[in-house]
């Protein structure tokens, strides 16, 4: 029984299937990678997990309770945080506040009026900051416009502000689209770091083979809206099927 | 101090002192010289509107400035503070407590249900809503509503109104406590007079009040999510934050204030009409913290002053005070100057407001404030001269959106 687990998950639009009776289960303290061509349907199933799109049939089970029909923010406070494709981090704030706001969020909920006590008495909360910060070598960053970070900067912003929250699911969506490969390579060590010092699960849907490669234990292959194969790395690679979904029919 | 660090005790020590301190300072020269005719603003009527107007536009730079949310309805919630005030005179009497409070409650529940329904829709949208709100409003006000709000006439007290807690020796005019709201005190120094005045005061405690509690949302986590929602309404969501009730709880606070702003107003003058709810007076509140500088926290009252200070001496100026101006010059290059100005004073007044709004939105995009800051930093520049300022660039001013 994984933490994460979808079962039987249907969503059309108009007359695409964008999902087809799609199964999938994430162990607990895994890295699993979601590939699959353009068009498998692998973000429409990540905003199926987030709670952005409800599909039409099926089951989405998070430890041990539905996801389905919840509110993004009820999602997240469940313990799945999302780092997005292009970052989005509160670019107006400084870096300091960035990852102060998922520490409220974690300490305070969904809503909490707190409107006369000054943010620079909030000990706690300054602490957690800060030490994360330190965490992704940010920290002599922290008063800095956010919007000032370079790209991969921002990367490590998102996923400083993911982490605070401490989820038990970490779902990205292709973290290293339209890097270098020098920021991939940054990227992929700091997701190891990541998981070897958390112990977090993962969820990392990707294109670039070399990051999935590098990271996952796990691996679904997903083409044209259905899981074709649900294997180890070493065990994809040669596995026919994959093949035939990313390069057309095998030739004879 | 009072939970302030010191930028900001500095800065609420200032808006203390000058409200203060306005009959004075406003009264720079004396009372029957030509330039005290035209330039003096002491006078208790208009240093009224200076903080009622200046508390209105604080309450609309917490929903503006910090959420980004442009509310083009806000004279709503002003228009029904100032009706429910005038009503509790009506039945009860004129002390202003009862009805000041009365103006809080209400405009806070109309704000419930508006910021409910509009903020299901954010940007455009949103403002649009606001609009057609206070429009409906208004035209209820003017039409409909006529049993309550006496429609065209305007809504005052009757000499056969209840007014139950009336007792015989109470004034007849708005009241604390037997403070009435229109006596002053007049002090005549040489051709100087300054006039101090109850009603004045009690305003301008009100916006010194609504300032302080300003800054400390500003400061405070609730304000920072505020301002994250203005940022980036998706992360907010994934990180957790419900970001509607955020929203429609900084919608309240900002129709509060303008119900206290709306009570104060007839606790100044207990007469109220519809027109103060139309969508003029809302966009009028909009160009005042524009104008001051929106999301910084003297902007709004500075606006709201400078535009109450032009609409009162601009308007007031004639062709005859034109040509007194001018009376030294030759008699063509008198009437030359006097008829180029002439479109903008008086009744042209607004013309003068539209050039100055054009010139503060294309050049200074953060409003007055901002200018203020790029002459001190031109200052400090010159005074520090061989100091680099590498450092400054790109670095958040610190916890702080500005002062």
């Amino acid at each position: 029984m994984g933490i994460l687990e979808v079962k039987g998950v249907n969503k059309r639009f108009g007359g695409l299937q964008a999902l087809g009776d799609v199964n999938l289960s994430v162990a607990e303290n895994t890295v699993h990678a979601i590939i699959g061509p353009n068009g498998a349907g692998k973000s429409t199933l990540l905003n199926v997990l987030v709670g952005k799109l409800i599909p039409d049939s099926g089951s989405v089970m998070f430890d041990g309770q539905s996801v389905l029909g919840r509110k993004p923010h009820e999602i997240n406070q469940m313990g799945i945080s999302r780092v997005f494709q292009t970052p989005e981090i509160f670019a107006d704030l400084s870096v300091m506040e960035n990852v102060m706001i998922p520490c409220f969020a974690r300490r305070d909920g969904a809503f909490r009026m707190h409107a006369i006590g000054s943010v620079r008495n909030e000990g706690d909360i300054i602490g957690q900051a800060e030490a994360i910060l330190a965490d992704v070598n940010m920290l002599a960053k922290r008063d800095m416009l956010a919007s000032a970070l370079s790209r991969g900067d921002k990367r490590r912003l998102e996923m400083a502000m993911c982490l605070v929250q401490e989820p038990k699911l970490l779902l990205l969506d292709e973290p290293t689209a339209g890097m270098a490969r020098a920021d991939t390579n940054n990227t992929i060590d700091l997701l190891k770091e990541i998981k070897e010092k958390r112990n977090i699960t993962m969820c990392i849907i990707e294109h670039d083979m070399h990051v999935v490669f590098s990271l996952a234990e796990r691996i679904t292959v997903l083409a044209q809206g259905t899981p074709l194969v649900e294997e180890t790395p070493e065990n994809i690679k040669g596995h026919p099927k994959v093949r035939e979904a990313y390069l057309g029919e095998a030739q004879v | 101090m009072l939970g302030l660090n010191s930028r900001d005790f500095k800065l609420l020590m200032i808006v203390i002192f000058m409200t203060l301190a306005a009959p004075i300072l406003l009264n720079p020269f004396p009372v029957d010289s030509a330039l005290g005719e035209s330039f003096n603003a002491g006078y208790p009527a208009l240093m009224q509107r200076f903080v009622i107007f200046g508390l209105l536009a604080v309450g609309f730079n917490i929903l503006f400035g910090l959420t980004g949310y442009l509310s083009f309805g806000h004279a709503a919630f002003l228009g029904v503070g100032s009706y429910a005030a005038v009503w509790m005179f009506k039945l009860l009497s004129y002390n202003i407590v009862p009805a000041m409070l009365a103006s809080v409650i209400v405009a806070a529940l109309f704000a419930v249900v508006i910021g409910y329904v509009c903020l299901r829709r954010s940007g455009i949208y949103f403002s649009i809503l606001t609009l057609a709100f206070a429009q409906m409003s208004y035209a209820l006000a003017y039409s409909v509503l006529s049993p309550i709000t006496n429609g065209e006439t305007g809504l005052q007290v009757y000499s056969d109104d209840p007014q139950v807690l009336m007792r015989a020796g109470d004034p007849i005019v708005p009241h604390l406590f037997g403070l009435e709201m229109n006596s002053s005190v007049t002090w005549n120094v040489g051709g100087w007079q300054f006039v101090f005045q109850n009603g004045y005061y009690l305003s301008a405690i009100c916006m010194i009040i609504g300032f302080y509690i300003s800054i400390r949302i500003f400061r405070s986590p609730f304000g920072l999510m505020l301002r994250a929602i203005k940022s980036n309404q998706t992360r907010m969501s994934y990180t957790g934050m419900n970001t509607k009730p955020y929203m429609l709880a900084a919608f309240v606070i900002s129709g509060m204030y303008a119900g206290v702003a709306g009570g104060l107003m007839s606790a100044m003058d207990p007469l109220t009409g519809a027109e103060r709810m139309f969508w003029t007076a809302s966009g009028e509140i909009v160009v005042m913290a524009i104008l001051g500088g929106v999301g910084t926290l003297i902007g709004p009252v500075l606006g709201a002053g400078i535009i109450k200070y032009l609409e009162n001496i601009i308007s007031k100026i004639n062709s005859d005070i034109l040509h007194n101006w001018f009376a030294f010059m030759p008699d063509w290059m008198d009437n030359l100057l006097v008829n180029i100005l002439y479109p903008f004073v008086g009744k042209g007044w607004h013309l003068t407001l539209g050039v100055l709004f054009m010139v503060v939105v294309i050049f200074l995009p953060g409003g007055l404030v901002q200018g203020g800051q790029k002459l001190g930093a031109l200052f400090s520049r010159k005074s520090k001269s061989s100091n680099s300022d590498a450092t400054t660039a790109g670095t958040a001013n610190t916890n702080t959106p500005a002062e």
